[in-house]
């Protein structure tokens, strides 16, 4: 009956019949405002709301469309259908966003009521993309495959999903709202940076809990989601987490845009008085009535069910000679490649950071490989990862290889995934209407300054994220080293900080010294690892090293030749 | 003729049925290429931004218009900033697209 998923296989969500009529209904009702529009019945100030509710946004050369992909995973048809859009109404290409999202640059007005019926087709949307509401939940790109997995997260942001969608009382919020889940041991959601970050874990009883930060973000000013229950049982879930967010309807400055989101109402009203109402309210709210039925859990959860997994031996040897024949799948299954929970199979990470590419850019041929791909070795289903990569998630060791081959045969066969190469950048002055400063030719002298594989290596685990303004959609505050581009009477400079770190042990970079230009900022950020590396004892990573000796090597080395 | 400060001024918006950028032309037409947009001085530019602001929301043509400097570089008219420069001409990493590219 469903026409998205190959099969039952892919662990996707699969829509009912109201999850379609809602969506199409939407389709419909766009398509009457967006005429509505063009014939002068609207005014852009009317207008604009509507069209952002939909995830259309004006950027400098044309309209943006962000398309929401839930939780990240996407079946192989979806992607298939992403990259037609992308030939027929856009230029060919697609970015992959730090939002787990995938945007179009180039867009028409009059052709989105278009675009958005033949995402329909496919069970896609572009709602909670934008916009005062609960956005599109984030989570693990390695979930459902991860060898470190604990609780798998699909099945609640899924939850999230039906819950938020349309839900009233959240669409307008002050500000948006993002929610992250990670249910593994290492977080890759960067759970710490989100309005709500949770942390699915299991209890001795081996019962599903959740533990909730709350006020964490990026942007303008940076805060770290502060620890406000540590257990949350399954069954109060969704009350607990609605208990906070009316916590946040009520209280949040909607007089003040820059002081809306939840991370300064935490901040203001204090950690202890914000646990205390939301505890208040969530009392009120508990009770039988309000409960997250285990069946309804149990229903969602087997749409997630694991893949039918071949019994394979848990390494193997088609792998090992592999190897051993090719130094460069020998790198890139040491790099890219990570393990998973079933026996005989991997989780390969496609880079889409070529040296000297546009960190997230793939062309629809691009998208079209990975789409057949994934039918052939991933059982039909992909993740679009935070750090703008793709990935698939249940790939047998005995066929890597074969992988690898035409991966690399299309430009989508770099080894660097969690490596110095492996930048995050927003889209900056080149696409963004709010943008101080470029931020893809940085990445892009940089990843081609790194481009040595082996080099790459031995600098090991090393993140640079850069934003070209304060929004921060580049993530450049928990970069081991951020880049914040600014604007300095009309020239485009960059402000490093440094010791930035997304995961649990989460941390917000410091500032080194005084901005510097482009080339300049390139140069500092070799300087910058070739201290980290002078100074490194056996086994320390970048960030290790920062902490232990301070500062001082890394800005005398930059700042004191001046 | 450049204001006595010097300072040129040209107006742009993004057409609202497929978010092109566009210029004022002499003449008040929307034209695609900054190379044909009307160079303003600061006393012109006001009125004329006001006008069309009124002409592009009317007619439900453009949105977002704004006026932007302009410095003479070589003979040739650019705009001062690269937000603008990058409007007129396309993404500086993709020459392949945007303006540039149709030339
Ligand atoms: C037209 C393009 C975009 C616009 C207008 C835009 C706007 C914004 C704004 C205004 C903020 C600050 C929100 C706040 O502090 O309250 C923000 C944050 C953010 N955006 Fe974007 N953004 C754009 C593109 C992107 C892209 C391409 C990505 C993904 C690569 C992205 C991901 C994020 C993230 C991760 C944050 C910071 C997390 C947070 O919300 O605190 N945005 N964006
Ligand atoms: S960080 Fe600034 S420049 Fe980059 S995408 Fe976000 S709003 Fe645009």
């Amino acid at each position: 009956m469903n026409h998205i998923a190959p099969g039952a296989r892919a662990g996707i969500y699969h829509y009912d019949a109201i999850d379609r009529r809602f969506v199409g209904e939407r389709v419909e009702q766009f398509r009457k405002q967006v005429d509505r529009r063009l014939a002068g019945e609207l005014t852009e100030e009317e207008f604009k709301p509507i069209r952002l509710m939909n995830g259309l946004y004006l950027q400098l050369h044309a309209y943006m469309l962000r398309i929401a992909v839930p939780y990240g995973v996407m079946s192989a048809v979806q992607l298939r259908k992403l990259a037609e859009i992308g030939r027929t109404y856009d230029k060919g290409y697609g970015h992959f966003t730090t939002r787990q999202n995938l945007q179009y640059n180039w867009i028409k007005l009059e052709d989105t009521p278009a675009i958005l019926n033949a995402l329909a087709d496919v069970d896609m949307h572009a709602l909670q993309t934008s916009g005062n509401c609960v956005r599109n939940v984030t989570t693990d790109q390695f979930v459902g495959a991860a060898k470190d997995e604990v609780v798998d997260g699909r099945v609640y942001a899924e939850i999230l999903r039906q819950w938020t969608t349309l839900h009233p009382e959240f669409t307008y919020l002050p500000r948006k709202f993002k929610i992250a889940i990670s249910g593994a041991a290492s977080d890759r959601a960067a759970v710490r940076v989100h309005d709500v970050g949770l942390l699915a874990r299991r209890n001795e009883a081996g019962e599903a809990g959740f533990t909730f930060y709350v006020g964490g973000g990026l942007g303008r000013s940076p805060f770290i989601g502060k620890l406000v229950r540590e257990w949350v049982a399954e069954e109060d879930f969704v009350a607990y987490l609605e208990a906070i967010l009316r916590v946040y309807n009520q209280y949040g400055r909607r007089d003040n845009i820059y002081k809306a989101r939840i991370k300064i109402l935490v901040h203001e009203l204090g950690l202890e008085k914000f646990k205390a109402e939301v505890e208040e309210e969530f009392a009120r709210l508990r009770g039988p009535k309000y409960r997250l039925d285990p069946a309804i859990v149990a229903e969602i959860r087997t749409h997630f069910a694991p893949p039918p997994f071949e019994d394979l031996p848990e390494t193997s040897d088609a792998l090992a000679r592999a190897k051993a024949e090719n130094p460069a799948f020998a790198n890139w299954v040491a790099v890219n490649v990570a393990e998973h929970k079933a026996p005989g199979y991997a989780i390969a990470t496609i880079s889409l950071k070529p040296p000297g590419g546009i960190p997230g850019d793939a062309t629809c041929d691009q998208m079209d490989l990975i789409a057949d791909l994934a039918e052939r070795y991933s059982f039909g289903e992909l993740r679009v990862s935070h750090v703008q990569n793709i990935v698939l998630a249940h790939v047998k060791q005995d066929e890597l290889f074969a992988l690898w081959q035409q991966l690399d045969a299309a430009g989508l066969g770099t080894a660097n995934a969690g490596l110095i190469g492996d930048i995050i950048a927003c889209p900056g002055l080149d696409y963004c209407a709010l943008a101080n400063a470029r931020s893809i030719p940085l990445a892009q002298a940089l990843s081609a300054r790194f481009a040595d594989p082996v080099r790459q290596r031995t600098i090991g685990e090393l993140g640079i994220k850069i934003s070209g303004c304060i929004n921060a959609c580049g993530h450049h505050h928990v970069g081991a080293i951020g880049i914040l581009g600014v604007d300095k009477k009309g020239t485009e400079f960059y402000q490093i900080t440094v010791g930035g770190d997304p995961t649990l042990t989460t941390a917000i970079g410091d500032i080194l010294g005084p901005s510097l230009t482009e080339e300049e900022t390139v140069d500092a950020i070799e300087a910058i690892v070739e201290v980290y590396l002078a100074h490194r004892t056996e086994g320390e990573r970048f960030l290790d090293t920062l902490a232990r000796v301070g500062h001082g090597p890394f800005k005398e080395r930059i700042y004191a030749a001046d | 003729m450049p204001s006595p400060d010097g300072t040129l001024h040209a107006i742009t918006a993004n057409r609202l049925r497929d978010g092109v950028v566009v210029f004022l032309a002499a003449g008040g037409a929307w034209v695609e290429s900054f190379a044909d947009a009307a160079l303003l001085t600061k006393a012109e530019a006001e009125p004329a931004l006001a006008a069309a602001k009124a002409q592009a929301e009317g007619d439900q043509f453009g949105v977002d218009v704004y006026a932007f400097e302009v410095e003479r570089a070589d003979g040739a008219a650019q705009p001062v900033k690269m937000r603008e420069r990058i409007r007129a001409l396309g993404p500086s990493v993709r020459l392949d697209l945007g303006k540039q590219a149709a030339a």
